[in-house]
């Protein structure tokens, strides 16, 4: 485990100078992005066992928290990443309270109806840009600004760092006393909770710091791309997305994320370039075939291969 | 005025409700036999779609009247989706089980954009059109068509789930799978079935509604969301549930687009299953 981290660690602090070109390194940073989405979906989903399908609020509450501070208040983006988090963790509680009630299916079309409501709320916000969606202000490049416009390097090793922080958070987490409560709670509630399992509390603390870091994704995504829209930032279709990668890779592993998005995203953006570009969506056709073929032959995702061969421990 | 405005608003919505009601209801028999959402119901509800409106531009077939093509067509592709893909994530785990039919999903639909275009495309000669003036209340003659096929199609799902015994032996297996294998019913062909019924459901449901709305290939989407939401609210497996599920979404989604806002419309519609679920978790008449 140490030694595969330490190897993708060494391969992500090298790749942008093998590979200079800004495909690449878009490419990478899509890929480290949806690693972070999909280790954070695992603390609640994978680690806790709580399915959800609505991701993309606590993504929406990141990106849309640090702009408008940002834009009204002038505040740097690295404060409203914080402020993102706080915002999304209190959602995350809101949200938790109440449906932490609802078992498996239930709680998962609970989170996608939430996410819903989300999104049209968003799209009829005035003051969030309604439809329109908001710009940022360009401002100066640098660290402090959050802010590169020269090269992608910037962006790169800012998320890289993040990815890595969440990694080892995850790992972290998954050693410890919240690991084994996820567990005994994803396995059996009842008798969880029968042996002293604060469940309800336990599965709080899991979907904040789901929510958390997600948001925190959701500002670097806003300040990647400089503009966001509910189309964007709070579709069911970005939630479904996140779920996906994590299973691919294999549900309720560290490393399994991080997998499944390093098959995931370049295999979308191979079938779209080779595929797509006729308007005829050949490339989706595709996707969705594979989707199917990972489902039937590989259910326990990525990671599942990598222990047949050894690779990872479990 | 308000009065016939909330009359006129309650006939529209019920009216929508009980298509959405034979959507959900397909949907809760596939969960409730073998649990497994089938996260591609809208698209086969597409595909129905497309069928009623490629024979009545190429053959000139109403698709009321062809509508029991659509039936068995689908109910051909539902045992078809089951043997070459769903009986092969049997024992998955629930999240491989969701993914498979969502791959299938995103395949379906897009395959649809592919062959057949991303246009809007409307069915030209049905013999259901106009409308009808009751009181101060208009109906549209062919939403009015639609909801009395769907409930006469869920009644006859009803019908066949609790008086035949075919029906007995699906919804034995739906209560216990061993217990119903152990009586001699193969539970295999039962997971079959009920994947032919719940599409066969959503054959005559696009039969339906293609007298009188748009096909493309994302018009599954929008069904399929309220389909799912009906199915929860009404309670994951109960086929009646599910009805009631369907139609009070129906009538929610009608009386907030007239009196909220239409485009916030849905934020009611998501809203009321979240309260629902606060004072039943396990639905309205699922089991507690």
């Amino acid at each position: 485990m140490k030694i595969a981290l330490a190897i993708l660690a060494a391969a992500a602090l090298g790749f942008p100078f093998v590979f200079r070109g800004p495909y690449p390194q878009h490419l990478a940073i899509l890929v480290m992005l949806y690693a972070l989405l999909g280790s954070a979906w695992n603390l609640l989903g994978g680690f806790a066992g709580q399915v959800s399908l609505g991701q993309a609020i606590f993504f929406g509450a990141g990106a849309y928290t640090s702009t408008l501070l940002a834009q009204h208040a002038g505040l740097s983006p690295w404060v409203g990443m914080i402020a993102g988090a706080l915002v999304a963790g209190a959602l995350a509680l809101a949200i938790g309270y109440p449906c932490f009630r609802l078992s498996g299916h239930y709680f998962a079309i609970a989170t996608i109806a939430i996410g819903e409501i989300a999104g049209i709320a968003v799209t009829n916000w005035d003051f969030g840009g309604g439809a329109v969606g908001l710009f940022l202000p360009v401002g100066t490049e640098g660290l402090l600004s959050f802010q590169f416009h020269r090269s992608k390097l910037g962006y790169y090793y800012v998320l890289a760092a993040m990815l890595l922080a969440t990694l080892l958070l995850s790992a972290w987490l998954r050693r410890g006393r919240a690991g084994y409560y996820w567990r005994a709670i994803r396995e059996d509630q009842p008798a969880a909770r029968s042996v002293g399992v604060p469940a309800l509390r336990f599965k709080q603390i899991a979907i904040v710091l789901s929510a958390a870091l997600t948001a925190c994704a959701g500002t670097f995504y806003a300040q990647y791309v400089l503009f966001i829209d509910p189309g964007s930032v709070l579709p069911l279709s970005l939630s479904i997305q996140i779920c996906l990668v994590a299973v691919l890779g294999g549900v309720g592993t560290v490393i399994g994320p991080l997998l499944g998005a390093l098959v995931l995203v370049p295999l979308s953006e191979a079938t779209r370039v080779l595929l797509g570009g006729s308007g005829r969506s050949l490339d989706l056709v595709v996707y969705g075939l594979l989707i199917m073929l990972i489902s039937v032959f590989e259910p326990a995702g990525i990671a599942g291969i990598a222990r047949r061969l050894g690779l990872t421990a479990r | 005025m308000t009065c016939e405005l909330v009359a006129q608003a309650l006939v529209s919505g019920l009216l929508a409700g009980f298509v959405f009601a034979l959507i959900a209801a397909g949907l809760s028999l596939i969960f409730g036999v073998m649990e497994i959402v089938n996260f591609a119901h809208g698209e086969f509800l597409m595909l129905s779609m497309y069928l009623s409106y490629f024979l009545n531009a190429s053959l000139g077939w109403d698709p009321l009247v062809a509508l029991p093509l659509n039936a068995v067509a689908l109910f051909l592709l539902g045992v078809l989706v089951y043997y070459a893909l769903i009986r092969r994530v049997l024992r998955a785990p629930m999240l491989a089980q969701i993914f498979a039919t969502f791959g299938l999903s995103v395949f379906l639909q897009n395959l649809a954009q592919f062959l057949f275009r991303p246009d809007f495309r409307m069915v030209a000669t049905t013999m259901a059109t106009g409308r009808i003036a009751l009181g101060g209340v208009f109906i549209s003659r062919p939403q009015l068509v639609a909801a009395i096929g769907a409930v006469l199609t869920t009644g006859l799902l009803y019908w066949l789930l609790t008086r035949t015994e075919t029906g007995k032996a699906l919804l034995a297996t739906a209560e216990d799978r061993q217990a119903a294998s152990l009586m001699g019913i193969d539970p295999d062909r039962m997971f079959a079935l009920s994947w032919g019924l719940g599409a066969a459901c959503v054959g005559v449901a696009g039969a339906l509604l293609s007298t009188f709305y748009y096909v493309f290939p994302q018009v599954g989407g929008i069904f399929a969301l309220i389909a799912f939401v009906a199915v929860a609210l009404g309670g994951f497996g109960s086929v009646t549930g599910a009805f009631l599920g369907g139609i009070i979404i129906g009538a929610v989604e009608s009386l907030a687009g007239v009196f909220v806002a239409p485009a916030v419309k849905n934020i009611f519609v998501f809203a009321i299953y979240l309260v629902v679920m606060l004072v039943r978790p396990r639905g309205l008449l699922g089991k507690q």
